[in-house]
């Protein structure tokens, strides 16, 4: 009697599961089509996604490139998930040092020919070729890494790629836990084998996704369609995109991004809308507008080796007088952003909320304390001592570095403002040959792990004196925190947890020598047009867009 | 003895006699103050001048603002209430800040807040200050080097005019808001340094010194052409003839007859220069904040455009009248001291 019972009970489940199944494949299908049109104030810079670091195009190469691995094509947190991609399945031997992957079969590039390993094995080579901006940074732990930074147009990774019909060996000098994250994001994209040995700039490199660049002219127009050799091999890592046609068209201001979103002229703006429309955003568009809070912060790294911020009393004056409530005003309001004092944001591995450079010292902020910092300038000897604060030109960063030479003045020392270009925003305060004393920066996560934040920003390895390239502005290297880093990094390999346990007190410790002021936590604004529907925020890459649809 | 010439003014049928025998100088004042619209100009000009001369007065002891520091918290009294400088929105997603508007209270935010909670009123003010210094500054530096420049090229004539015309020809070549950017933007970002001389990046005399070199090849060049003009003149060859050095022939009968012409053209330069330093502070690479020019006070409204337009118009209007006045005195000026050249009827003519 009980096993009939349950028989019906899966019939029904069975006849319930076919006819939701057929239904759900009916609206997907009847969604198919049209052109979702994007916006951007100007082009994100190169196309070829070995080199490009812009979440403007990152957030493209998720429907038009694949690694080996993928983050998960999911809403929320499941975007953290690392599932095989152009590789059916992987594991790893040696210790952890070997990495052994299957290539899933019949999958073709945009051009119609197939990916073999030979495209693999000649894709993490080109990673080096080309330069990639993190070629040194997320990839230089592969077996012959160190040869090929040091003459890249010879690379071949000899001993640490291999590819043998349908199997791709990486071999790495020792363990690396956040492998599999480095492994998925689009720098190690895998491309034809006979892809450029230099940046591609405009000229669209054919990928594997749903989608291809079929053109790009960086004064008008990026036009991404349908790749006709597509298949879904795995819904979690490269589902079918729902438009046939995705443009991003470049020039218009961020106000008339957003007068062209209400107007349904266009479907979405890819820059933060201006103060002035967020009030009527929230209001007249409440539903066409997405928050979604980041793992992320924006922060004022103060360089340790310039004075007046040499001195350790100085940084945490400025850390002490800075309201973060009123800096999230400029930034929109409390719905926008959260008082932060600490690297890690909430929810990031490792985070465990900490914040002593406020009234009442505890996990959360909640008051400047101005005469605590005006005596700190007092006791650091750096008493009217002259800051230029940096900032990107844009509505916002200079609104935040103005607001922090007001703060400056506040308490003692004699500070200006300075705005310069956004192109150089990032890479100039870099130099140490800038003198750059203080700037505003703001750090999203590459992918979700505590080194990415503290060991990236605030690592003795990232501190490269006279380069462009050299992350950790602050210019940041306490010997006994960055061992402790790199232990961690170390203990990531066989437990998880405490690694990152290990990374929160790293966390107090480099919030507590204050070689920056923590401001907030973002969150993210996605205005969209009426037209689009079913929109899914990846925690890891934003908005997918390929996954809206447009009819 | 001065070298000038005087101009034929001859006393008007039954007019006053003592007209003829007045001074150039003397002339041209009257004539100026018989320019009606010329006067009302001035008077004008003199108005906004008073008023940013004013600045610290007003945002000390009426406003009671430091209008350079931020005020994102701060509160002022609209309506006889007391309300927050930064109006959060309460309503749908409660997205967005605005600062207050125009109270039109000089006491309280006469014409709102920018975004940072500054007062407007009070900004505008002491940015008048600074573009009226850059502008003032920089066009006594363009009229003085170029009348040296033109004086010195025009009389000696030769190698000394062949190369100074070309040093001329190189600055003119560039188109001069471009000039100003690429100079702006290079120094802006390190300053200035040139052996004794050490302009910081944050420093009023960046934007003034750039300001005043790119504009020189604009004056120099018909001061140039007047000297060599005046070179040939009846006068100035009989001076010659009498022996007169050429220290004698420049500050006795070349200078006195060119320097109309640098008058006449002060105070349209110091229009133009008011406009283009407007411009490169609205570029964000002339006067850095917390400092504050009409342009830049601009550049801040030009975010709050939607919602807060006073902050933007006001210092568009404060740049629109000064130029105007400045431009229509500078006309006055040169149909006082050229009356041949008039450029606008008066009531009088």
């Amino acid at each position: 009697m009980r096993n009939r019972k349950s028989l019906i009970a899966l019939a029904l489940v069975a006849v319930i599961g076919v006819v939701a199944t057929g239904s759900s494949s009916a609206r997907t299908t009847s969604h198919r089509g049209g052109t979702l049109k994007l916006l951007a104030n100007a082009a994100g810079g190169t196309l070829d996604p070995q080199v490009n670091y812009t979440l403007q195009y990152w957030q493209l190469y998720q429907a038009t490139y694949d690694g080996l691995l993928a983050f998960q094509k999911a809403g929320g947190s499941a975007a953290f998930n690392v599932v095989p991609d152009l590789a059916s399945s992987y594991k790893t031997t040696n210790g952890g040092k070997s990495w052994v992957f299957t290539l899933r079969k019949g999958i073709k590039f945009s051009n119609g020919r197939p990916v073999t390993a030979n495209d693999v094995v000649a894709s993490f080579r080109r990673i080096f070729k080309v330069k990639s901006p993190t070629a040194g940074g997320f990839y230089n732990g592969i077996v012959g890494a160190s040869k090929c930074l040091k003459t890249p147009a010879t690379c071949t990774l000899a001993g640490g790629i291999s590819g043998k019909g349908n199997t791709v060996t990486i071999n790495l000098t020792a363990p690396d836990a956040e492998f599999k994250y480095k492994l998925a994001v689009p720098h190690a994209s895998i491309l034809p084998a006979s892809a450029p040995p230099n940046d591609a700039g405009s000229t669209p490199i054919p990928g594997t996704g749903a989608y291809y660049f079929s053109s790009y002219d960086s004064n008008k127009q990026l036009v991404m369609k349908r790749n006709p050799y597509f298949h879904v091999w795995s819904q979690l890592a490269q589902p079918d995109g729902y438009p046939d046609q995705i443009t991003q068209s470049f020039g218009l201001t961020v106000e008339a991004q957003v007068t062209a979103v209400e107007n349904g002229q266009a479907d979405w703006g890819y820059d933060f809308p201006p103060a002035d429309r967020l009030n009527e955003l929230g209001t007249k568009y409440a539903a066409q507008t997405h928050l979604t809070p980041l793992t992320a912060f924006w922060y004022a790294p103060m360089n340790v080796n310039i004075p007046p911020f040499t001195s350790l009393k100085a940084r945490q004056a400025v850390n002490y007088a800075i309201d973060r409530n009123a800096l999230i005003k400029i930034f929109g309001g409390p719905k926008l952003a959260t008082p932060s004092c600490q690297v890690l944001p909430p929810g990031f591995p490792g985070n465990k909320p900490y914040c002593p450079y406020t009234k009442n010292p505890g996990a959360t902020w909640s008051a400047p304390d101005v005469a605590k910092a005006k005596q700190l300038v007092n006791a650091s000897g750096q008493k009217g001592a002259k800051v230029v604060v940096i900032s990107a030109n844009d509505e916002v960063q200079k609104a935040v570095g103005v607001y922090l030479a007001s703060v400056l003045n506040e308490i003692g020392f004699k500070a200006t403002a300075k705005a310069i270009s956004g192109n150089i925003a990032f890479t100039y305060p870099q130099n140490t040959k800038n003198h750059v004393q203080i700037n505003v920066q703001q750090w999203y996560q590459d992918y979700p792990a505590a080194s990415d934040f503290l060991h990236i920003l605030f690592g003795c390895e990232s501190f490269h004196p006279g380069s462009d390239s050299s992350i950790n502005m602050a210019g940041f290297c306490n010997k006994p925190i960055n061992a402790q880093m790199n232990a961690a990094l170390k203990l990531e390999n066989t437990n998880f947890p405490k690694a990152n346990a290990m990374w929160a007190k790293i966390d107090r410790q480099v919030t507590d020598q204050a070689p920056m002021a923590t401001m907030f936590t973002p969150k993210h604004l996605d205005f969209v047009s009426k037209r689009v529907g079913n929109f899914v925020f990846s925690k890891q890459f934003y908005w997918l867009v390929d996954q809206s649809w447009v009819q | 003895m001065s070298g000038a010439i005087v101009d034929e003014v001859l006393a008007p049928a039954g007019g006053d006699l003592a007209i003829a025998a007045a001074g150039p100088w003397q002339l041209a004042r009257r004539r100026l103050l018989r320019n009606r619209v010329a006067l009302v100009m001035a008077g004008l000009l003199a108005v906004i001048v008073a008023l940013c001369l004013g600045a610290p007065l007003y945002a000390h002891h009426i406003a009671h603002t430091d209008p350079f520091r931020s005020n994102l918290d701060g509160t002022t009294i609209a309506n006889g209430k007391r309300v927050p400088v930064m109006v959060q929105s309460t309503q749908g997603l409660g997205l967005g800040v605005t600062p207050i508007g125009p109270t039109w209270d000089v006491h309280h935010y006469f014409l709102g807040a920018d975004g940072q909670g500054r007062d407007v009123a009070a900004r505008l003010l002491y940015g008048g200050r600074n573009s009226l210094l850059i502008g003032t500054s920089a066009a006594l530096i363009t009229c003085f080097l170029a009348v040296l420049v033109g004086v010195v090229a025009g009389f000696f004539g030769g190698l000394v005019d062949g190369i100074l015309s070309r040093l001329l020809d190189v600055v003119w070549a560039f188109p001069v808001y471009l000039l100003a950017i690429s100079l702006s933007t290079v120094l802006i970002a390190r300053g200035f340094s040139l052996g004794p001389l050490h302009l910081t990046s944050g420093s009023l005399l960046l934007p003034i010194t750039i300001i005043g070199l790119v504009y020189i090849p604009y004056v120099a060049r018909p001061i140039r052409g007047e000297v060599l003009s005046l070179r040939r003149r009846e006068f100035v060859e009989a001076a010659i003839g009498l022996g007169a050095s050429n220290w004698r022939l420049l500050w006795s009968d070349i200078l006195p007859n060119v320097v109309t012409t640098a008058i006449v053209l002060f105070p349209l330069m110091l229009a133009i220069d008011m406009l283009t330093e407007a411009a490169l502070s609205f570029l964000s690479i002339g006067v850095q904040e917390p400092k504050a020019s009409w342009g830049s006070i601009i550049l801040d409204g030009q975010d709050l455009l939607y919602t807060r337009p006073a902050v933007a118009l006001a210092p568009g209007i404060a740049i629109a009248l000064t130029v105007l006045a400045l431009n229509v005195l500078g006309d006055g000026i040169r149909d006082a001291l050229d009356p041949r050249a008039k450029l606008r009827k008066t009531k009088d003519d």
